[in-house]
């Protein structure tokens, strides 16, 4: 197996090592900031050893922890949910389903791995420069990221290696895109109709057609935040600032424009994290309860919809920014229609099991609990969809719940079923059932306590993005609720420690699979 | 993965898609310009008809010129005439170069003479500099690496690794690339033509 | 099977949790509020009832057809039953839009009342001014370069503007019981947000536009303003007060307010 492969199973595989990687510092920062949170003024030498600006004799400053949150937003959007279930699997996994030789262009696809592992560098390295990694948050709003130094430690380069990442990011997805359109209209078995794809397909096929939307326009406004911080122009900035009391000169900008560029593309992005996932998931239910795909062309369509709709419900982040009024209701109006879809996929997927013979491998258990967490996360979503009600939910816990039950936990959920499920095509060997379903039970309990809580602290008002509680009465009263959280966050962690050894471990050693194990229609599971 | 014949037809749709993400990319831009225009009424429109319009029309029909170098270069590639292919891919070349080479002369004399920066002008709304050069420079940056393109693509066609499909890609993209700024002059130029 | 049980569980315990009431909203002190929180409470138990039918669904269909050997059905799809679920879901997604639209509407597109008192609210990183206009009615001049905050002018009210003469600056916000409030939000650097829990609402405030933000609050009492916009490293300090007064206790302090504000 060489590094710099073309063979888009290694691809696959090298996509999913990359964002393994990651998905274990997204943890570590996760539990970071938790331990943060209701520890506020407890010394630790970690923390010294790993931040020694940051955390000063062990004491965490504001600072750091907001960019650790940044980074553990960043790092688990784009480089887990963004690079898992698209370029992970769908390498790997579209072509032997299509019936192509590989990608319809291998070397491009080589290269987009590579540029997205030079992205993932770089956004690390935002760690080790001076003044640290940038505290702007994963949604990076100007004038707050586009000043430099004077707004905050970590806005100097910090902040200019998040946003280069981003754009390589950007440029590796567009290369993706065009690659995974082209295999799926081009090399097509001979005599494969676009309906007679597995869902899976369909899924990859949304995406990338997102993708090669969504990313051709957060990359231009990328860049000009770039331009805003380097060159010193202000696309972005207002006339008459004083920062940290100095007067600034720039005029002319506003900060609106970047928040409608960013959803523009980032509203399409949490459907990118999602939308492989409910393909694959579409399928693992039908293929262990015995059954077809119940309305497998409105399930298509649903996901078509999702994709068209996805692109014009930008402005749900932005009920409260300050934009017209009026614009809100239609946005509303968008929101809540592109959850129909939703819901359609939710029908079809328990109709799908209605009338047949379930049989609970490990794959089956992540997708029974995906569907179960997608319905607990989407629902959250009708009420964030109403900016009447948004006004008190927007920016507080409620919204950290809503989105990490929906694609932190559903959308990872599936990435569980989909490692189980073809692990046997991958490594030639099952991962360990008993095991799987052990870390199901005890992710799936976990999850839940985890952030169901989040949504009573967005009942008291929490706002989110706060390093400590410490200055406000109202929060004193939500302490026992983060405390609790944070238990249930550790104990999630530590379960995750048994999947890692699960899929190391069975790579090796794990019961060697016979052809087809599941018994799947699929071509992948064809020797051929 | 061993090397495998692709159907033909994967690369012109390669290209049509990037061509359609590109075309977003510099909508954006172009969508920036409208909304910071709209919000700054005092506008500057800096561009006299001679010589500023004039130069930018001279540099359109250099631009021009080069796309229809490059159609009978597709012209020849189908009819197997391999030199003369390279021959309009070099003319094509050429008009490129001269586009840019014309363009950074206009670029330095707003710079120095005129004193337009991307950060700041004489008439203080700083961002007509910013569009001005943003816009202009992103559409600079597509010819250049196209020249880089048809450079390979030449070299390819004479040495015989590359056919009809690949030089009518080239043409795709350098037709797109023309096509841009069709918008980019009338909205960067034209609408800031001195009253 | 033990799936089926452990999803019923976590359903149950999620619907449990909404009958602690340790974690809630405070209290309303606003016609809003109130409207706010009964519209809550009807779309809470309209997507309560779809959670709860969703989540009993699943786990009933996973506990009547776990593998006990029968032979799955050939169902493939039901263009009937798609169309039914769909305009269904359509219904009641759209229903609860439009529903939702009469409390946004009353913040945002009513008309001001005309005897609305208007104050003008200030942030910057990591603090919080209000500026009310005085007894000539009229906000004074600002310029930017007489901004001092060490000399109490975060504004930089212009010394030569007989208009800003009076005005009063602090940092608390204080408002009457009973009367509309109009807020003209601005900040001077980055983007903040004004949030009071009790009134439901909030709103960035965004550098270089005014936004203006109206309520009537009708409870005295002292109530924690948050900043809930991230604007950099003491977001989390940001903090102010919003001080409703009975009227005529609102009146004494203005009076005073203004007295000090005349002597130089
Ligand atoms: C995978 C990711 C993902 C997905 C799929 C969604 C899905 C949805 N999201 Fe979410 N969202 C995020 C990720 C995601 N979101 C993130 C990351 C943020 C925060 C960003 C940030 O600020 O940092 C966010 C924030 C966010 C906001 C902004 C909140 C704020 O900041 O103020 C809003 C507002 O409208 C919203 C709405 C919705 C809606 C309506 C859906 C809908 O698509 C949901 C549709 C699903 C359903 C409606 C459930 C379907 C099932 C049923 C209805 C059951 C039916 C069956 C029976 C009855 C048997 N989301
Ligand atoms: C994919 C998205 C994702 C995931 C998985 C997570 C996982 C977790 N998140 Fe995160 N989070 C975000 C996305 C995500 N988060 C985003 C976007 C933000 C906003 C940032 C911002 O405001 O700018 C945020 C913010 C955020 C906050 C709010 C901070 C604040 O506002 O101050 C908190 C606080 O508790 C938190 C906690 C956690 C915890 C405890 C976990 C986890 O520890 C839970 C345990 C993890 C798992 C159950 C997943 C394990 C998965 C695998 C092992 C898969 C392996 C396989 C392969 C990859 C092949 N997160
Ligand atoms: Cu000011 Cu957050
Ligand atoms: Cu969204």
């Amino acid at each position: 197996m060489t590094v710099f492969s073309t063979c888009h199973k290694v691809i696959g595989k090298q996509y999913i090592a990359l964002s393994l990687f990651s998905v274990f510092i997204g943890i570590f920062l996760s539990l970071v900031m938790r331990y943060h949170l209701v520890h506020p003024d407890t010394k630790v030498k970690l923390f010294q050893l790993l931040w020694p600006d940051g955390a000063p004799g062990g004491q965490m400053t504001p600072e750091l922890y907001l960019s650790l949150m940044t980074m553990h937003g960043t790092i688990m959007v784009f480089f887990v949910l963004t690079t898992t279930p698209q370029s992970g699997f769908g390498n790997y996994f579209l072509p032997l389903q299509i019936g192509a030789p590989d990608m319809a262009f291998p070397v491009l696809n080589m290269l987009s791995f590579w540029t997205t592992a030079l992205s993932l560098l770089t956004l690390l390295a935002a760690f080790f420069v001076e003044g640290g990694a940038p505290l702007s948050g994963w949604t990076a709003y100007p004038p707050l990221s586009g000043l430099g130094k004077i707004t905050g430690p970590g806005q100097g380069l910090g902040q200019d290696l998040w946003i280069l990442s981003i754009a390589l990011f950007c440029v590796a997805s567009l290369m993706a895109a065009i690659n995974f359109i082209v295999t799926i209209i081009e090399l097509r078995a001979p005599g494969m109709g676009y309906f007679d794809m597995p869902l899976t397909c369909w899924g990859w096929f949304v995406t990338a057609l997102i993708s090669l939307f969504a990313f051709a326009v957060l990359l231009p406004g990328g860049v000009l935040l770039l331009l805003d911080r380097l060159a010193g122009t202000s696309f972005f900035i207002p006339g008459g600032l004083i920062v940290n009391d100095q007067v600034q000169t720039r005029s002319g900008g506003s900060p609106l424009l970047f928040q409608h560029l960013f959803w523009f593309f980032g509203h399409p992005e949490v459907y990118i994290a999602i939308l492989p996932g409910m393909g694959l998931i579409s399928t693992v239910l039908s293929v262990f309860s015995g059954k077809r795909v119940f309305g497998y062309k409105a399930m298509a369509i649903a996901m078509l919809a999702i994709g068209g709709l996805g692109f014009v419900v930008w402005g749900h982040h932005m009920f409260i920014s300050g934009m017209s009024p009026y614009s809100s209701i239609a946005f509303s109006v968008l929101t809540l229609a592109v959850g129909v879809p939703s819901a359609v996929k939710t029908f079809n997927w328990l109709a799908t099991l209605w009338g047949g013979r379930l049989r609970f491998t490990a794959a089956m258990h992540y997708a029974l609990g995906f569907v179960s967490l997608f319905i607990t996360g989407g629902i959250t979503g009708l009420v964030l969809g109403q900016p009447g009600l948004d006004v008190y939910f927007h920016d507080t816990y409620f919204v950290v719940a809503h989105f990490h039950l929906i694609m932190g936990v559903a959308a990872v959920f599936a990435i569980f079923a989909g490692l189980h499920y073809w692990f046997p095509i991958m490594y030639g060997r099952f991962l360990n059932e008993q095991l799987g379903k052990l870390h199901f039970f005890l992710t799936f309990a976990g999850v839940y306590a985890l952030f169901v809580p989040l949504h009573f602290a967005g009942f008291v008002g929490n706002p989110r993005r706060y390093p400590d509680f410490k200055e406000y009465e109202f929060l004193k009263s939500v302490m026992p609720l983060h405390i609790g959280v944070t238990h249930a966050a550790y104990f999630l962690a530590a379960v995750q420690l048994l999947f890692l050894f699960n899929y190391l471990w069975s790579k090796r050693r794990g019961a060697l699979a016979p052809a087809n194990p599941w018994g799947a229609a699929t071509r992948e599971w064809r020797n051929d | 993965m061993s090397a495998h014949r692709n159907p033909p037809g994967l690369k012109t749709l390669g290209m049509w898609l990037f061509v359609l993400s590109d075309m977003l990319t510099f909508s954006t831009l172009l969508v920036v310009y409208s909304a910071l225009r709209f919000a700054n009424p005092a506008w500057p429109r800096p561009f006299s008809l001679n010589p500023g319009i004039l130069f930018a029309t001279i540099m359109t029909i250099v631009l021009l010129a080069s796309s229809l170098t490059m159609v009978w270069a597709v012209d020849a590639i189908k009819r197997d005439q391999r030199k003369r292919t390279v021959q309009w891919l070099g003319a094509t070349i050429l008009g490129g170069a001269a586009f840019i080479a014309l363009h950074l002369m206009e670029w330095c004399h707003l710079l120095t003479v005129e004193n337009i920066t991307p950060a700041s002008n004489p008439w203080n709304v700083p961002l007509f500099g910013a569009v001005f050069f943003g816009v202009t420079g992103l559409h600079m940056a597509h010819v250049a690496a196209g020249l880089v393109y048809l450079s390979v693509l030449a070299a390819g066609v004479s040495r015989g690794t590359f056919c009809v499909e690949d030089v009518e890609t080239g043409g795709l993209y350098w037709h797109f690339v023309d096509v841009v700024w069709m918008f980019v002059f009338p909205l960067v130029y034209l609408m800031a033509v001195k009253p | 099977m033990a799936i089926a049980i452990l999803i019923a569980a976590l359903a149950g315990a999620t619907v449990a949790l909404f009958f602690q009431p340790r974690w809630w909203f405070p209290d309303a002190i606003s016609a809003h509020a109130k409207a706010y929180d009964a519209h809550f409470l009807f779309t809470l138990c309209v997507i309560g009832a779809i959670f709860v039918f969703a989540q009993g669904l699943l786990t009933w269909v996973i506990l009547r057809y776990r593998d006990r050997g029968q032979a799955p059905s050939a169902h493939e799809g039901n263009n009937t039953l798609e169309l039914v679920w769909t305009s269904a879901t359509a219904v009641v997604f759209l229903g609860l839009a439009f529903a939702g639209q009469g409390i946004w509407a009353g913040i945002h597109l009513d008309a001001p009342a005309a005897n609305a008192l208007r104050v003008e609210v200030l942030a910057k990183q990591f603090a919080w001014s209000y500026r009310y206009p005085g007894p000539d009615g009229a906000f004074g001049r600002v310029d930017t370069r007489q901004i001092d905050d060490a000399s109490g002018n975060p504004f930089g009210i212009d010394a030569k503007d007989p208009a800003g003469r009076d005005d009063i600056t602090g940092a608390i916000l204080r408002v009457p019981a009973g009367r509309q409030v109009e807020l003209l939000l601005k900040s001077r650097d980055v983007i903040h947000n004004f949030f009071v829990r009790e009134l439901r609402l909030k709103q960035d405030v965004v550098p270089g536009i005014t936004i203006p933000l109206r309520f009537t609050a009708d409870t005295p009492g002292s109530y924690e303003v948050p900043c809930s916009e991230l604007c950099g490293l003491g977001h989390h300090q940001m903090r102010s007060s919003l001080v409703v007064m009975a009227p005529a206790d609102f009146d004494a302090w203005l009076q005073e307010a203004q007295q000090k504000a005349a002597q130089p």
